[in-house]
């Protein structure tokens, strides 16, 4: 029993103020990438040649964040001159075009159907379907009740059947073998619900694009009403696009 | 002991030409000889060439890595029957060119996917129909049994499988877990593609191993380049390793307390795991890791104000995690649902070929990290680990060890100031005709690698195993005569992997 208090004492309190004070990420995160509209063509043109992940069109100067896995290749390869990686981490977006971007989005909270935070801004349970994820996205979204986020506060948990959610979290490309089973849960939770894309498998095959087995993104087998980029998505990431789109 | 197979060096390239091509019964006679005199199997796996199966075989003795290949014949006898270590590996054979092991006592699909070469389906599956196609689950009769179903999606934010469970009453008779729903067809997606896209795509082979994985690929493809690592990218690796390990084992130590329902360290873990991933994030933006390991080097410095930032938060978090790892340990009423829970004899360990802390929890002490040292273990003195009752509680207090041990190595690297240059261009030229195979001690064990070029130096296999693919037959032996509520317990003693295994 002293042993359990001691370590209680140790261990303090350790919520963090997130959204309602900021917070900063170190220094070497990669989060929203903006494109410079002076680099050269020639710049333009490397970037995009050299991405792994096919996520940069030079032609129109942007970058796809549904496909991009913040690797951060393209800032080096530029030196900055072409694209920077910024700290902000308030990445979702409710449209999958708004993902593809010069560096600015969209106001989140402004595309959020009105209907949605009636029905679920005071309490949102969810059901989270892991298809084909490499567990990374899997893991940042189940930190999310760890008491440092502790995201039940808000009123948003995941749950274990999908007949008691108001929605499906999806990770991962999808692939041939679980998308029965992701259709079938979808089925499976009544309606009105939502449908969150989590990382850049969910997004666009992510890593795994081209591969047969995969699909080439949640959106095009279902409606997906939140898009949230990244390999994985830092928490953080996570929490604004729940709390801005819901709350 | 004299063998045909030859050794070759973990991450040294080999030519094809110096490792023995072997008629197939002399291959089967030596490897079995390995294997059943106490060696292990690290790679048994098929490619083609010429429109020909071929078949590569990588062993392990105590301390050798041993290395032969063959023709395949369409069907053979199985080695499963007269020895255990390779019953996953030839189902795996068997699912991606259709080569037939008669007498296989498990002959079942693994990942269920059409073959390489459009053989004939050993599984008699037409692959228009969903997964699981034909699979005979392994059913007990008797009035009193029934059957659980659990998955594939399951009831928390986890990967998906699917858990068939036969039981008398509560008691647990056989577990048959049956996986494949994870399959992103990696292999083919890496021989397939531009090397740019591995380190991205190895990364995500499991995210929870991205550094494993990602130093199997990077000294394979430094190894056929012939690209020496500087010595303060070899410390950064290995730090990162180690990262990896404390963030996973702590999580689970978390997880395990929060199944007996013991709540104080399930909360301190969740936020200490965290703690340790965002110094991973620190080193390279990536919780993961993902991103700082790439052929010969790593993306990012080391500088004196990292060493001194991480130095400081370790000196900070040493203390809170040895302090709950005793309370974890020290409570009864845990150790009361820790012990004898899930129990796997040493002897059914080395028979099913169990690696990593699961291994070492039945009394197998092998650690890549001290046998086949790579990065910077040969500097560093890795404890023996091994509890000898192969239990949930042994499972943990391995991981427990672990973690503190991990905590001094990762402290006496930061001491040790070595200028790191930072890498970001793909070698060129490969070298042709090559075997290489590359093994590291991750979190749940053995990782490992193997690729074989052709003459022109292209990338012809990309072989990859995940310590999961030994391991999940152990959480299957673990459930014997378990309680089916004890199943949460013991899945997370294990925490396998359903990606790494899927492939």
């Amino acid at each position: 029993m002293l042993n359990t208090l001691r370590n209680r004492f140790e261990q303090g309190y350790r919520t963090s103020a997130y959204p309602k004070e900021p917070i900063e990420l170190p220094a070497r995160y990669r989060g929203r990438p903006v494109v410079n509209p002076d680099a050269s063509g020639d710049d333009a043109v490397q970037c995009a040649e050299a991405c792994p992940q096919a996520a940069i069109d030079a032609e129109n100067r942007t970058v796809d964040m549904g496909r991009c896995v913040f690797c951060g290749y393209c800032e080096r390869l530029s030196d900055g001159r072409f694209v920077s990686f910024t700290q902000d981490f308030e990445l979702g977006t409710a449209d999958r075009t708004h993902l593809i971007t010069a560096g600015d989005l969209p106001d989140l909270a402004d595309h959020s159907e009105r209907h949605f935070r009636k029905l679920f801004g005071r309490s949102l349970q969810l059901r989270q379907v892991s298809a084909a994820g490499c567990n990374a996205c899997e893991a940042d979204l189940n930190v999310l009740a760890t008491p440092f986020f502790d995201l039940a506060r808000f009123g948003i948990n995941f749950v274990a059947s999908p007949r008691h959610a108001d929605g499906i979290v999806v990770t991962g490309p999808i692939s041939r073998n679980m998308k029965t089973a992701l259709m079938e849960t979808y089925d499976a939770t009544p309606a009105p619900k939502v449908v969150i894309a989590v990382g850049a498998c969910a997004i666009s095959g992510g890593p795994f694009y081209g591969s047969p087995e995969v699909s080439e993104g949640l959106e095009s087998l279902l409606p997906v009403d939140l898009f949230i980029p990244g390999c994985p998505p830092h928490p953080l990431t996570n929490l604004h696009a729940l709390l801005t789109f819901f709350k | 002991m004299k063998t045909a197979f030859t050794e070759i060096t973990n991450g040294k390239p080999t030519e094809r030409a110096a490792i023995p091509h072997l008629p197939f019964p002399d291959f089967r006679r030596e490897a079995l000889a390995i294997v059943q005199g106490g060696g292990r199997v690290v790679h048994f796996f098929g490619y083609e060439e010429s429109d020909a199966v071929k078949l590569m075989a990588v062993l392990r003795d105590d301390d050798r890595l041993l290395a032969a290949g063959c023709d395949a014949p369409e069907a053979y006898d199985a080695l499963t029957r007269e020895c255990e270590p390779f019953h996953m590996f030839e189902r795996e054979i068997a699912e991606q060119f259709g080569i037939r092991p008669e007498g296989h006592p498990w002959l079942k699909m693994v990942r269920y996917h059409p073959n390489y070469r459009s053989a004939p389906d050993v599984f008699g599956n037409d692959y228009g129909e969903d997964i699981p196609g034909r699979y005979d689950y392994y059913a007990v009769d008797g009035e009193e049994i029934h059957e659980v179903a659990v998955g594939p999606v399951h009831a928390g934010v986890i990967e998906p499988g699917h858990f068939r469970f036969n039981c008398i009453g509560e008691r647990v008779l056989h577990l048959e877990i049956h996986l494949g729903y994870q399959h992103r067809s990696v292999e083919p997606l890496l021989t397939g593609n531009d090397y740019r896209r591995w380190p991205i795509i190895v990364e995500g082979i499991a995210g929870d191993t991205a550094i494993g994985h990602g130093l199997c690929m990077a000294q394979a493809v430094e190894g056929l380049t012939d690209l020496e690592v500087d010595a303060g990218a070899r410390i950064s690796r290995t730090i990162a390793l180690e990262f990896e390990r404390i963030a996973n084992h702590v999580g689970d130590l978390g997880a395990l307390s929060g199944d007996v329902a013991f709540l104080p360290p399930a909360n301190y873990c969740g936020r200490m795991r965290g703690d340790f991933l965002n110094m991973s994030l620190w080193m390279c933006g990536n919780r993961f890791g993902k991103g700082l390991v790439r052929p010969g080097g790593v993306r990012f410095p080391m500088t004196d104000e990292d060493r001194k930032v991480l130095t400081g938060r370790i000196d900070e978090l040493q203390p809170q995690v040895a302090h709950v790892i005793g309370l974890l340990f020290g409570t009864s009423s845990v150790r009361a649902r820790f012990d004898g829970c899930g129990a796997v004899s040493r002897s059914d360990a080395g028979h099913l070929g169990l690696v990593g802390p699961a291994g070492r929890a039945c009394g197998l002490p092998y650690d890549a990290r001290r046998v086949f040292p790579t990065e910077n273990y040969r500097r560093l003195s890795i404890p023996e680990n091994a509890e000898p009752t192969g239990d949930v509680y042994a499972r943990a207090k391995i991981r427990g060890d672990e973690v503190l041990q991990s905590i001094d190595l990762i402290r006496s690297m930061l001491r040790n100031p070595v200028e790191t240059a930072i890498i970001e261009e793909w070698p060129k030229d490969f070298a042709p005709g090559a075997v290489v195979a590359t093994v590291n001690e991750a979190w749940r064990g053995e990782v490992s690698h193997c690729l074989i070029t052709d003459d022109a130096g292209k990338v012809v296999r990309y072989k990859i195993k995940d310590p999961s693919f030994h391991n999940w037959n152990g959480l299957a032996m673990s459930l014997r005569d378990t309680g089916i509520s004890d199943f949460p317990l013991n899945n997370k003693s294990y925490n396998l992997s359903y990606c790494g295994f899927d492939l």
